[in-house]
């Protein structure tokens, strides 16, 4: 299965030169014999590549912000954005006893070709009016789509108005599409926004419970948040915030006083958990609930954190139980899935995880990338120092922050931090690459191209990605994932996850409906006779 | 669910849209595009844009949706886009291989006045392939516009008259409908015995079958000799004023093909239009197969009337859509009280009230409306059914009100692509919709002493 250079440039060498010199560099074959191997990640995509990529506004909108359902978020551009990224995502939310859950409501500005020209602050503002009359959200987000930028509306100062004129919270978020590389952008400028104007507002000064936490970088795509919950309670953790699956404004306000903060998706989030470690003292421990395996260990690192023996019982009777509930059931699906193989690209943290719950069914990943990720989401955090910031980066507003005067807490000693960093990923990431197998490929913003190419190169048995190119391998035949929405399944996280995905997963291998692409014309002759033999 | 709509209707003054009913115009550029046969879309923007448009069309159609994007970075959108342009059309056929080429816009683009036609003058635009443009502000009208746009640019870029007297032909401009639309209308003019030409043509693009192989290029969409040899054709027929009048009157203008703008043939009423027009315009008589299929129609519809007469609907969608399905519902017997589309245009309007008007119905009649309207409308007027797409749910849900999906997009339930709203057929199956999901309810409420077997 091993693929060697020969093959990539094979493949490459159908490329314009300039092409092939720029993808050959987001192209690796995992050799662990070397000291390092680097990966290009985070830089343009070429203009008419087929690429899977989104924008800085989904991002932004899309993904950090439209899951915070007490909130309402107002896109301010035409009406195309907004209407995209409403209800499409899949991050579910219950609604509270305030019962201020807006995520079905989508709300533009739907600019027109005069406001384009004679600017759409005044709309803007008067929209604002509107939905808080209408809702009256705990707050309201701004999110800004490309014309907005270009034209030069005001859409700090328009908030800032609105929120001395109403009391709540108002939240600009310039995450124009063209900013930055991909979604990516939009991330940061979310997470900046969040971390302004939304952590360290609330009431708390001490975490509220024994083992406070917040989950950052979950989505709760088909209820993954859920499922991790209902374990994490057993356990004992008082899960604060959300961010921002199925999150709230009122939550995530209170999200400094944790003692911990878990990160699950490390590209989207990484940025808060950071920040709040220097602002807040809380540091961040980078967890993976997605697998049976991932999930004990992100489950047993937690308890070695908190190292309090009662803590590690209870830990270590919930994984004893649920996993003698579980392994039985994925064991019957391992027969059917078991020595396949796995294309596995997805978003920023996604490709990396779900090799794991591939893994747990005997399925190897032989290609794995990711859509928008940087070096460290590959590399590992300690190539950050070795990133050189671009043109496109440097766009991105950082921001610098300093420990809260009042609010700072340091939650464990530097010394103790320093002795459970050997055990545990605490504050680290070690990255997809170190987990992948000699011999098999890892592409960055793997295109259509490639896509094709690969397939038929290394004829995966699964391909798991989201729904542009789903239906591409599907019509060869091959049985094609969304590991964005799950296909409308779910949840796959945790121990529960682990089994639904299992069982959607074997459901795709044996379809009956596979048996039925060839028609039987193409293989029946269409005379059809006997030979009779003598003496019959 | 959606607890915070209000019954009061209060007039909303900002020009906000919340839910909307509509959406930017690159969408249906895209998607006009994908009706040409070895065709590649292209989004002339930030990558963002061509990724929502493929995301939302492959949701829809549930098959791939191809098409690449000029991929703007900030110094592109303040130095213009020409370079990403020109290195995407490089690109694009180097490693894509497309026949053809047709490039849209975005609110990028247009707000930084992108001016693509220099931009392709200096182009590298290999021997033999075609690269057409069509400008698509997504601040402008809806993705009918879009759709409506690129449709036009087709004919400006491609279609010549080339023959001194006109072919016995027809010109078929479907609109914004489903491949399984497209076929069927492709079926009744066959069937008609004319000859035809239909562009866009997403049949064989979008439903392609399953086969073992990938094809970038499918069989299906309008050839590029087809779309030139349009500009021969005796005459065109524009199903649907919104999405396909401007390319019709271009052709018009252009090469002479007089243009005759119809309904989108939807129902029994604008069937039978669609059919006089080709039996008039090419002095055919209609076959006893169509003729037939209208009689089991009309059979039908007599046949269930009790299931649907005299019941409240309200319809929302695109506007040739809505049209059409108002004008059907009326014929069933059925009220229309609430009609919206989100497509602004005062067409819309006085159409739908000329035939609220002359059935006798007072009802909400709204361009450029949205959803949270809508619903508002339902909650002081109750409806015992709601027309319209998968967004609709949300208000059915909220209501207790069932809905038929019926156009674009419908993102919760499958093969509704591949079967036709249009022709008799079409209007069957509406109806077969339309009752079922009537009968379904008063089943679903029905006390066991009212439960019967036979309805």
């Amino acid at each position: 299965m091993a693929v060697n250079e020969k093959d990539i440039d094979s493949i490459l060498e159908a490329y314009p030169a300039k092409v092939k010199r720029n993808r050959k560099k987001h192209i690796v074959i995992k050799d662990s014999s070397l000291a390092h191997q680097e990966i290009e990640a985070n830089t343009r995509t070429i203009p008419g590549i087929i690429t899977n990529r989104g924008c800085a506004y989904a991002g932004c909108k899309g993904v950090v912000l439209g899951p915070i359902k007490d909130i309402v978020h107002i896109t301010h551009g035409p009406v195309g954005c907004g209407y995209y990224s409403w209800l499409t995502r899949r991050n579910k939310a219950k609604t509270l006893e305030d019962g201020k859950n807006y995520l079905a409501y989508c709300v533009t500005t739907d600019m027109q070709e005069t406001d384009i020209v004679f600017g759409g602050e005044k709309k803007l503002a008067k929209v604002i009016d509107e939905v808080v009359e209408i809702f009256k959200p705990n707050g309201v987000t701004v999110s800004a789509t490309c014309p907005i930028g270009l034209i030069g509306d005001d859409i700090n100062a328009i908030a800032k108005a609105a929120q001395e004129k109403h009391g709540i919270p108002v939240m600009a978020f310039s995450c124009e599409g063209y900013k930055g590389v991909s979604q990516s952008a939009g991330h940061h400028i979310a997470n900046n926004g969040v971390l302004e104007w939304m952590v360290g507002k609330g009431e708390m000064t001490e975490a509220p419970a024994k083992y406070s936490i917040n989950m950052l970088g979950e989505y709760n795509i088909g209820g993954d948040s859920w499922e991790i919950e209902r374990f994490l309670k057993e356990i004992g953790y008082h899960i604060i915030a959300v961010a921002t699956g199925d999150g709230s404004y009122e939550n995530l306000k209170n999200t400094h006083v944790a003692d911990l903060n878990l990160v699950q998706c490390h590209r989207s989030i990484n940025y808060i958990a950071e920040m709040l470690e220097i602002k807040y003292g809380t540091p961040w421990l980078k967890v993976n609930f997605i697998g049976v395996e991932a999930t004990v260990k992100s489950l047993r690192d937690m308890a070695i954190y908190f190292g309090d023996p009662e803590l590690i019982q209870k830990t270590e009777d919930v994984i004893a139980r649920e996993v003698a509930r579980v392994e039985p059931i994925l064991n019957q699906y391992k027969k059917i899935c078991e020595g396949k193989t796995a294309f596995c690209f997805v978003g920023g943290s996604r490709g990396h995880h779900y090799q794991k719950l591939f893994a747990d069914l005997g399925i190897d990943t032989v290609l794995a990338g990711y859509e928008f990720a940087h070096r460290d989401d590959y590399e590992g955090r300690q190539v950050i120092p070795d990133i050189k910031p671009d043109a496109d980066s440097k766009n991105i507003p950082e921001l610098h922050v300093e420990s809260d005067k009042k609010l700072f807490k340091l939650k464990i000693s530097p010394e103790k931090a320093e002795e459970l960093k050997k055990k545990i990923p605490l504050s680290n990431y070690e990255g997809m690459n170190a987990e992948m197998k000699d011999g098999y490929l890892i592409v960055d913003d793997l295109n259509h191209f490639e896509t094709e190419r690969f397939v038929e190169l290394l004829k995966p048995d699964i391909f798991a990605s989201g729904i542009k190119d789903k239906f591409i391998p599907q019509k060869m035949g091959i049985p094609s994932k969304q590991i964005h929405s799950y296909d409308y399944s779910g949840p796959y996280a945790g121990f529960n996850g682990a089994v639904k995905f299992a069982e959607d997963v074997t459901a795709m291998f044996t379809t009956p409906t596979w048996n039925f692409m060839t028609p039987p014309w193409k293989y029946k002759p269409m005379l059809e006779g006997t030979v009779e033999e003598e003496g019959n | 669910m959606l607890n915070f709509t209000p019954k009061e209707l209060q007039e909303r003054k900002s020009g906000g849209m919340i839910n909307p009913a509509k959406t930017c115009q690159p969408i249906g550029a895209m998607y006009a595009a994908l009706g040409i046969h070895r065709c590649l879309p292209h989004s002339h923007g930030s990558q963002g844009c061509c990724s929502y448009h493929r995301m939302h069309l492959t949701r829809h159609f549930r098959d791939p949706v191809m098409a690449s994007t000029s991929s703007f970075t900030e110094g592109a959108s303040v130095f213009g886009g020409g370079a990403n342009l020109k290195t995407s059309i490089k690109n694009v056929f180097a490693i894509y291989d497309p026949d053809i080429m047709a490039i849209h816009t975005t609110c990028l683009t247009e707000t930084i006045g992108d001016d693509i036609p220099a931009y392709l003058g200096t182009a590298e635009i290999p021997e033999g392939k075609i690269v057409i443009h069509c400008n698509t502000p997504s601040y402008v009208g809806s993705h009918i516009t879009g759709f409506s746009n690129m449709t036009k640019g087709m004919v400006t870029y491609l279609s010549e008259a080339s023959t001194e007297t006109k072919k016995e032909q027809v010109n078929l401009i479907p609109g914004f409908v489903n491949p399984g639309d497209m076929r069927e209308i492709k079926r009744l003019v066959k069937v008609m015995g004319i000859n035809f030409i239909m562009f866009p043509d997403t049949s064989g693009v979008v439903d392609s079958p399953m086969t073992g192989k990938f094809e970038m290029y499918p069989k299906g969409g309008t050839t590029i000799g087809e779309l030139k040899d349009t500009g021969n054709s005796r005459l065109t027929l524009a199903l649907g004023s919104f999405a396909s009048t401007d390319a019709s009157l271009a052709l018009e203008r252009k090469c002479k093909v007089p243009a005759k703008i119809m309904k989108t043939p939807i129902g029994v009423k604008a069937t039978d239009e669609f059919l006089m027009a080709l039996r008039n315009g090419f002095v055919k008589e209609i076959p006893y197969e169509l003729e037939e299929e209208r009689g089991q129609l009309v059979d039908i519809m007599t046949d269930t009337h009790y299931h649907f007469h005299g019941k409240k609907v309200a319809v929302f969608g695109d506007p040739d859509i809505v049209i059409g399905l108002t004008e059907f519902v009326l014929s069933l017997g059925m009220i229309p009280v609430h009609v919206l589309t989100g497509t602004p245009g005062n067409a819309f309007e006085k159409e739908l009230r000329a035939m609220l008007l002359e059935a006798g119905i007072k009802g909400n009649v709204k361009a450029s409306g949205d959803l949270f309207e809508f619903h508002q409308w339902i909650k002081n007027e109750t409806v015992d059914l709601i027309i319209g797409n998968t967004y609709g749910k949300y208000i059915a849900r909220a209501e207790d009100i069932p809905l038929v999906r019926v156009g674009f997009p419908i993102l919760d339930r499958s093969v509704h692509s591949y079967m036709p709203i249009v022709g008799y057929k079409g209007a069957m199956r509406l109806i077969e919709m339309i009752s079922g999901a009537l009968l379904d309810k008063q089943d679903r409420d029905a006390a066991d002493e009212d439960f019967e077997l036979v309805m």
